[in-house]
């Protein structure tokens, strides 16, 4: 169930993403990035398997069983991604904004068709 | 670990410190700030050319020509290593010449004409090293990052509507390519529990086989954000308009990027999907030689029917990533031996050219001059008095004639005539293509995509001399009134300097052809990567697949 729910949140988030990126609007652009990357992240932290209530960290000294924790790999690539995101994000921001300045249009291609 | 193993760390932090300390000084403080860069970008040309020996060489053990660096000296599986192989540093010295010359071609105008130049020329330069260094899948993300950041900031320099709206495209086509080599990393990992370069080689022949069509979907998404870097046909669109509209040092910088997209593919396909990879063998070959020469064929009718020089130089780039693609597809030794002649070649030419534009459109229109539009455009913070200055700059006298003979160079360069290195690298290709075990060993000639392919590369070097030829005559015979442009000493220095490389490439090609015909051994032979990397044979099972 929960593989469900996230698979189809992702899914939903993709699909949106990938129709506002083809729409003609800079600020339409900006929002469907934005809703790809998030389905990008769910994606990447799925990839190390969906567990709840297990931790990311391995606790105590001696021998442990891999598999009672959670994969922290897949959690620490998430983290870098977003902060990557946000950025990468901001600065498209700015670019469109300019955009915005010297072409007095909101169209991708600086013109209306 | 010796004090050598430390330089390999060293092509990332310079250009971090220097683009760090560029950050804090004044805007106003030009003199300073390219006194920064020139002296950080000379010192990153003197290091590679450092480690470019290290790598040829190899260490006291002597047969070892794979040198990692372990950051913080955690064992590979776990940490993060840098490797250097001969790869590797030839693309080192290669970005570091281009950087060379890009910097001091800006030094006569362009790193005035807006904010940060230098800054992010260094960031850029870091992102590129560390993309040919990193020895894992993330890392290399991380690095493509700061390149594409520093590049987004770089092409916007100078400003102006024009550059602004293909930067708008540049930047979200990245962004788009960007998301997918994440998704094209997490699966990888998601089946392999690795994300180490060496490791997931190792572990990918024993991957059960109803993962094995997850696998082949990760690397093939992975791929695609590389041949959008890369510029494959049908994901080049955006390429020629992005790299025209650049300023000149910019350009002639980003004639790297592409490069990048390559050096990751002939890395990844040979070490992960080559010989020994099982059933997997060979994964994406027969896309990158099919998606290549649609991608010269593509290249080489952009190149006819551009009618400004600077589309025709974004074409040529297509062209020689064409190449490139096709070489990988191919994946032959000395194809492959060849193919890295060329990329060297190939970017020092198109370098050279993206830097020649301007002063050939200066020659043409003097009063389209688009870093004066621009110059306004940007603005407030140039005091005009400043350019006033500059303009007093030493002359170049007969800067005509210089110009033509630089303009001649690099149209038989890119078409591929003899006598330059254009073409050897090209015949280097077609060599290999008719004789896959060296000369003479002919064994009843190449199979029809061998064929096709010789024919491609020779119509689209027939095509670029065709263009060349069209804009010479257009630009330094047909005019009734000559217009002599003003060249500074500065500007056309880089270019001799570019071209007298590819000079030097053709007289020292046997050399270079060693050391390329070593790279492409070691690329075959994945054994002695995954050896350097990993800390010994047997002991490479860490975390297991959750």
């Amino acid at each position: 169930m929960m593989e469900l729910t996230l698979a189809i949140a992702i899914g939903c988030l993709t699909g949106s993403g990938v129709w506002l990126l083809l729409r003609p609007r800079t600020y339409q652009v900006v929002i469907g990035l934005s809703l790809l990357s998030y389905a990008v992240n769910l994606f990447i932290f799925s990839m190390g398997r969906l567990r709840v209530g297990a931790a990311p960290v391995l606790e105590g000294a001696g021998t442990v069983n891999p598999a009672d924790y959670a994969d922290p790999i897949p959690q620490a690539l998430v983290l870098t991604a977003i902060v990557i995101g946000f950025a990468t994000t901001a600065l498209f921001l700015v670019v469109l904004l300019a955009a915005r300045g010297l072409t007095s249009s909101d169209h991708v291609d600086g013109r209306e068709p | 670990m010796g004090f050598s193993q430390h330089l390999l760390i060293l092509p990332i932090l310079l250009p971090m410190a220097a683009g760090a300390i560029l950050l804090l000084i004044e805007e106003r403080r030009h003199g300073v700030k390219a006194g920064i860069n020139i002296v950080a970008t000379a010192l990153l040309l003197v290091l590679a050319c450092g480690l470019l020996r290290l790598a040829d060489t190899g260490d006291a053990a002597g047969d070892a020509m794979t040198h990692t660096y372990r950051l913080g000296d955690w064992a590979p599986p776990f940490g993060i290593v840098l490797v250097l192989d001969r790869l590797s540093a030839l693309m080192l010295v290669l970005a570091s010449v281009l950087a060379a010359a890009a910097l001091v071609f800006s030094l006569a105008r362009w790193h005035k004409a807006g904010p940060h130049f230098h800054t992010l020329f260094q960031f850029l330069l870091m992102g590129v090293n560390g993309a040919f260094l990193t020895g894992d899948l993330f890392n290399l993300f991380v690095f493509f990052e700061v390149l594409l950041a520093a590049s987004y900031g770089l092409m916007l320099h100078g400003s102006g509507t024009f550059r602004v709206r293909a930067g708008l495209h540049y930047i979200a086509i990245n962004l788009a390519a960007s998301l997918l080599f994440l998704i094209g990393v997490s699966l990888i990992y998601g089946v392999t529990g690795t994300l180490n370069m060496a490791d997931l080689a190792t572990r990918i022949p024993d991957v059960a086989a109803e993962n094995q069509a997850l696998l082949a979907a990760g690397a093939a998404i992975l791929g695609i954000a590389f041949l959008v870097k890369a510029g494959m046909w049908p994901l080049c669109f955006w390429l020629p308009s992005a790299y025209m509209a650049a300023s000149a040092p910019a350009a002639a910088l980003f004639a790297i990027l592409s490069k990048v997209g390559f050096y990751v593919l002939l890395r990844l396909t040979l070490l992960l999907f080559g010989e020994g990879a099982g059933p997997l063998a060979g994964l994406g070959s027969q896309v990158l030689l099919i998606g290549g020469m649609a991608t010269i064929a593509f290249g080489a009718f952009g190149v006819l029917a551009s009618q400004s020089l600077g589309r025709l130089a974004g074409y040529s780039i297509l062209v020689s990533s064409g190449t490139l693609l096709a070489a990988v597809g191919l994946g032959d030794h000395a194809v492959v031996s060849g193919a890295m002649f060329y990329v060297v070649t190939s970017t020092l030419t198109v370098s050279a050219l993206f830097l020649m534009i301007e002063l050939v459109e200066r020659a043409q229109e003097p009063g389209a001059n688009l870093l004066t539009v621009t110059m306004e455009a940007y603005g407030d913070d140039i005091e005009p008095e400043a350019e006033d200055e500059e303009e007093v700059g030493v002359a170049l006298p007969g800067a005509l004639a210089i110009l033509g003979i630089c303009f001649g160079c690099i149209g038989l360069l890119l078409a591929g005539l003899p006598p330059l290195s254009g073409f050897i690298g090209k015949f280097a290709l077609i060599n290999a293509i008719f004789n896959p075990d060296g000369l003479g060993s002919a064994t009843g000639g190449p199979d029809s995509i061998g064929w096709i392919l010789t024919a491609l590369l020779i119509l689209s070097g027939l095509a670029a001399l065709l263009a060349m030829m069209r804009t010479g005559i257009r630009t330094f015979w047909a005019p009734l009134e000559v217009i002599v442009p003003r060249v500074l000493v500065v500007e056309i220095v880089p270019i001799i300097l570019l071209i007298g490389l590819c000079f030097l490439l053709t007289i020292q090609a046997g050399t270079v052809m060693r050391y390329t015909d070593d790279a492409a051994q070691a690329l075959h032979e994945p054994r002695s990567y995954i050896e350097g990397v990993l800390p010994g044979p047997g002991q490479t099972s860490g975390v297991s697949t959750p």
